[in-house]
């Protein structure tokens, strides 16, 4: 990889065990990676290798062992709870397998007010959700309480959320996890569209599936890199699509 | 092939090249289009098997054309077919075999293989996903055929998983 401008995010050397009853659990042994900007990529591998205690870690809501994490090009090893708050606010969007969206606020005070907490004046950051929730067809549900939705609903709140302030990278935790086979292709068709639009995205998932949205796909075994493969989307070789699809009679 | 004509003819009377966008028409644009020259031949063996017979209609300032239909016997035969389970999708046997051969041959390493099939699979999950995308949403058929395909190759990502889990536990 070429020297152009600094990556979203690059991590070097990241390590992290978990010392919980019982042996040690090394959940991430060594980790180098780098985002550019405008990418798309997605981790996968069984559960249990550590892919979401590596999100974790990218996201500050970890802190590995040992190694360095650099955001936009900042070094982010001594950054305090508070910073790192902060950070999460302005530069990193996250969404969860289940939602974690705040139960008894509405679904419009859920997406406003990361934006308020930012600094955005409160015109704005309504502005910015109506925007939003209209492009994620939630329009009509602004009033509507979490728990009244469903889980594909919940997911697209927790993702206008996640985006309301713009931020450079957008983190994504198994997020079709918890939703059926038809929220998993609307949650896939949405990454997709923010992506196509410039969204830099790093999807932790098991679902082979929803990887192949993303244009690179890291494979994560016993939390390390196993591969980290580009996909082309060009014709495999061999018989390909026509021998998948080809129905015998 | 020879079902799927049959089961078209069961609907009514038709020649080769209106069974042919009735297909297309039915599995969208993620079947590989079916080859007219092919239909043709079917409809010819179809026919001297019985189950179906062909009638010359003239057309004006055209070569005549063959108006198939449904014979009793041929009914029957798509009864039959209707009434049998169909075989289970076969695991796929080459990569297997280079997986279970791989260390005896000292020439290929068996994370790797896994790992270029792996790439190999995505690549043509993500083709799939494109054609999903492309495909008209109200063609349920047609979706649920290319759905169909993506989950058959996502248990065949989950057991490459599952054999690179087991071969790195051995190393």
């Amino acid at each position: 990889m070429s020297e152009g401008p600094a990556p979203v995010l690059r991590a070097e050397g990241l390590v992290k065990t978990h010392h919980g009853e019982g042996a040690p659990a090394h959940a991430v042994r060594g980790v180098d990676l780098r985002v550019a900007r405008g990418e798309f990529v997605a981790v996968t591998g069984p559960s249990g290798a550590g892919k979401s205690t590596l999100l974790h870690l990218l996201g500050g809501l970890q802190r590995p062992d040992s190694g360095s994490i650099w955001l936009d090009g900042e070094r982010t090893d001594a950054y305090s709870e508070a910073r790192w708050a902060v950070e999460r606010r302005k530069h990193i969007g996250i969404v969860f397998q289940f939602f974690n969206l705040v139960s008894n606020l509405s679904v419009a005070d859920n997406v406003e007010l990361p934006a308020l907490l930012a600094g955005t004046p409160a015109r704005r950051a309504r502005a910015e959700r109506e925007e939003l929730l209209a492009e994620l067809g939630l329009t009509g549900k602004e009033r509507s309480m979490p728990g009244e939705l469903s889980g594909g609903e919940q997911q697209r709140v927790a993702l206008a959320r996640a985006l309301v302030n713009h931020p450079p990278l957008l983190l994504a935790d198994e997020p079709a996890g918890s939703l059926d086979s038809r929220g998993t292709r609307e949650v896939m068709r949405l990454l997709s569209r923010f992506h196509r639009r410039g969204q830099t995205i790093l999807l932790v998932t098991h679902d082979a599936r929803l990887a192949s949205a993303a244009d690179r796909v890291i494979s994560f075994f016993d939390g390390r890199i196993a591969d980290d493969a580009e996909l082309d989307g060009a014709p495999p070789r061999g018989r390909g699509l026509s021998g998948v699809l080809e129905l015998r009679d | 092939m020879r079902q799927s004509l049959l089961a078209l003819l069961a609907r009514g009377p038709a020649h080769g090249y209106e069974l042919k966008q009735d297909l297309e028409q039915l599995l969208g644009s993620a079947y590989p289009q079916p080859n007219i020259g092919q239909i043709y031949v079917t409809l010819g063996r179809l026919e001297k098997s019985g189950l179906i017979e062909g009638e010359d209609v003239e057309q004006s300032g055209r070569p005549n054309k063959k108006v198939y239909h449904l014979t009793d016997t041929g009914r029957e035969a798509l009864r039959a077919w209707f009434e049998e389970t169909a075989d289970e999708p076969r695991v796929r046997d080459e990569f297997f075999m280079k997986l279970a051969l791989a260390p005896q041959t000292g020439l290929a390493d068996r994370i790797a293989l896994i790992n270029r099939q792996r790439r190999q699979y995505l690549n043509t999950m993500r083709q799939l996903s494109r054609l999903a995308a492309a495909e008209d949403r109200d063609n349920r058929v047609a979706q649920l055929l290319i759905e169909g395909a993506m989950l058959h190759l996502q248990a065949d990502l989950d057991w490459l998983e599952r054999c690179q889990e087991e071969l790195e536990e051995l190393e």
